[in-house]
């Protein structure tokens, strides 16, 4: 059976990871790198890079991130933040990285979702979308990191994303996001029951029973989780295994590289 | 971490212009081999192993392979039963024939077709799934049965043979997961993404044919 995904994501601003980790475990904590090795070994079961680096004129940081992560960890991992062309997703695809997620570039030009599908395959295009649910109770979708309003309606993009070829939906609620009280199950629900593919719940996690709701009520496949791993106080595992007690199948081994080898 | 086992194999990737060869690479020295990345046909001749693998649609894969003369090749290689391992598209691309966006003609090595996944569930097939042996195979040497192998796919491979399918993955059907034939093996699943499991996978099938 097909298992349930825990996603781990990490801002990466100039090459270090943004808001405040503290692992004593690791040497840098503030090293992507390092942090993707220690969440995979953690049993993390895939990762997101989001690159909020204002200005993305130079992308060797970026290059050299995924080069290194492609070296270290062996689970897949994802890669946006300011990617504008199919020349920009090859980049990263070529450096090691498995998926590519685009949001604001994808709004303001669709067809950039259906060039990647078609030049790299659906599999490697994640479209993330940003949403609000308003006081009207429709759900609106947001760009330039949630901060622009668009006019359209969640589902109907979410629709249009996949007929263009996106393999992938990352949902974030803007309402929820930040917040650590919980998902956006309305939201998730919405979209990931008007769509053929993937849904990624992202936005206000801050335990397991969050996760267990979005998967169960929301329909997510996966769960996004930006914080609440990265101050130790919710292992993985932990979370795993409660997700797993509440009937959700869950992928439990997280065998070390060392002693399988 | 060199494997002196497998430090002196002649492994291929075989590089047909499907992108990201970086991490079934990597994977490969992980495990202590060192591969060798190569697109003409004149690599297999020398290779101890060889490594098919591969994303994207049956149709480019194919037409990649005709304009780098790797066809012929490929099924010679095959037929004289070398060690051949394929991944993903690398095992579709072994096929008789593929459905995906049409009907494809492919390696005609293992016998069968590539059909669409059953209606019902999301498509892509996408992470982790609990993997079954369907018969022992050195192939999941030290890897306990049930373990989770990541898939990302839309299509999956129906051998008219199925004594050749070792192991399988529940996803509306009975996925085929791994295949074996003689020294020929592939995976639907990833094992460069599926984590240490995935990487002895590697090891497992290096090591049975660097004994050889």
């Amino acid at each position: 059976m097909l298992t349930k995904r825990i996603i781990g994501c990490f801002d990466v601003d100039n090459g270090r990871v943004v808001k405040g980790i503290s692992f004593v475990e690791l040497r840098d904590a503030g090293d992507p790198v390092e942090l993707a090795t220690l969440y995979d070994h953690e049993g993390i079961d895939e990762l997101v890079f989001l690159d909020i680096t204002a200005s993305h004129e130079d992308r060797n940081t970026v290059v050299d991130m995924v080069r290194r992560t492609a070296d270290r960890v062996f689970i897949p991992f994802t890669v946006g933040g300011g990617l504008r062309s199919d020349e920009d997703m090859m980049l990263m695809l070529e450096s090691g990285a498995d998926k590519i997620t685009i949001n604001t570039a994808a709004v303001e030009r669709p067809a950039l979702i259906s060039e990647g599908a078609y030049r790299f395959g659906s599999q490697c295009i994640v479209v993330a979308i940003d949403a609000r649910t308003e006081s009207d109770g429709s759900m609106q979708v947001y760009t330039h990191g949630g901060r622009r309003p668009t006019g359209i309606d969640a589902v109907e993009w979410a629709r249009e994303v996949v007929e263009r070829g996106a393999g992938e939906i990352m949902l974030t609620s803007m309402n929820t996001d930040g917040h650590q009280d919980g998902y956006d199950i309305h939201l998730t629900r919405a979209v990931s029951d008007a769509v053929g593919v993937p849904v990624i719940a992202s936005g206000g996690a801050g335990n397991a029973q969050h996760m267990i709701d979005a998967i169960t009520d929301g329909n997510a496949d996966a769960v996004l989780a930006a914080s609440i791993f990265h101050f130790g106080t919710h292992p993985i595992m932990d979370v795993k295994r409660q997700m797993r007690a509440a009937g959700i199948p869950m992928r439990m081994e997280h065998a070390d590289y060392d002693d399988v080898l | 971490m060199s494997d002196p086992l497998l430090a002196d194999l002649d492994v291929i990737i075989l590089d047909y212009g499907a992108g990201n060869l970086r991490s079934v690479v990597r994977a490969v020295e992980r495990v202590g081999a060192r591969p060798e990345v190569a697109s003409v046909p004149a690599a297999l001749d020398a290779a101890d192993v060889v490594i098919l693998p591969g994303v994207g649609a049956a149709a480019d894969t194919m037409r990649n392979l005709r304009e780098r003369a790797l066809v012929e090749p490929i099924r010679e290689y095959i037929g004289a039963d070398r060690p051949f391992l394929g991944v993903c598209m690398g095992l579709q691309a072994l096929m008789t024939v593929s459905e995906e966006g049409g009907e494809h003609a492919c390696l005609d090595v293992l016998q069968g077709r590539v059909v669409r996944l059953p209606a019902g569930r999301k498509i892509p097939h996408m992470g982790w799934n609990r993997v079954e042996l369907r018969r022992p195979t050195p192939l999941f040497d030290g890897i306990p049965d049930g373990s989770h192998f990541y898939f990302v796919h839309s299509y999956y491979c129906d051998l008219a043979e199925p004594d050749e399918v070792v192991a399988v993955a529940d996803y509306g059907t009975d996925v085929t997961a791994a295949v074996e034939r003689g020294r020929l093996a592939a995976t639907q699943f990833h094992p460069e993404k599926s984590g240490a499991y995935g990487l002895r996978i590697y090891r497992n099938f290096l090591r049975e044919h660097a004994c050889a």
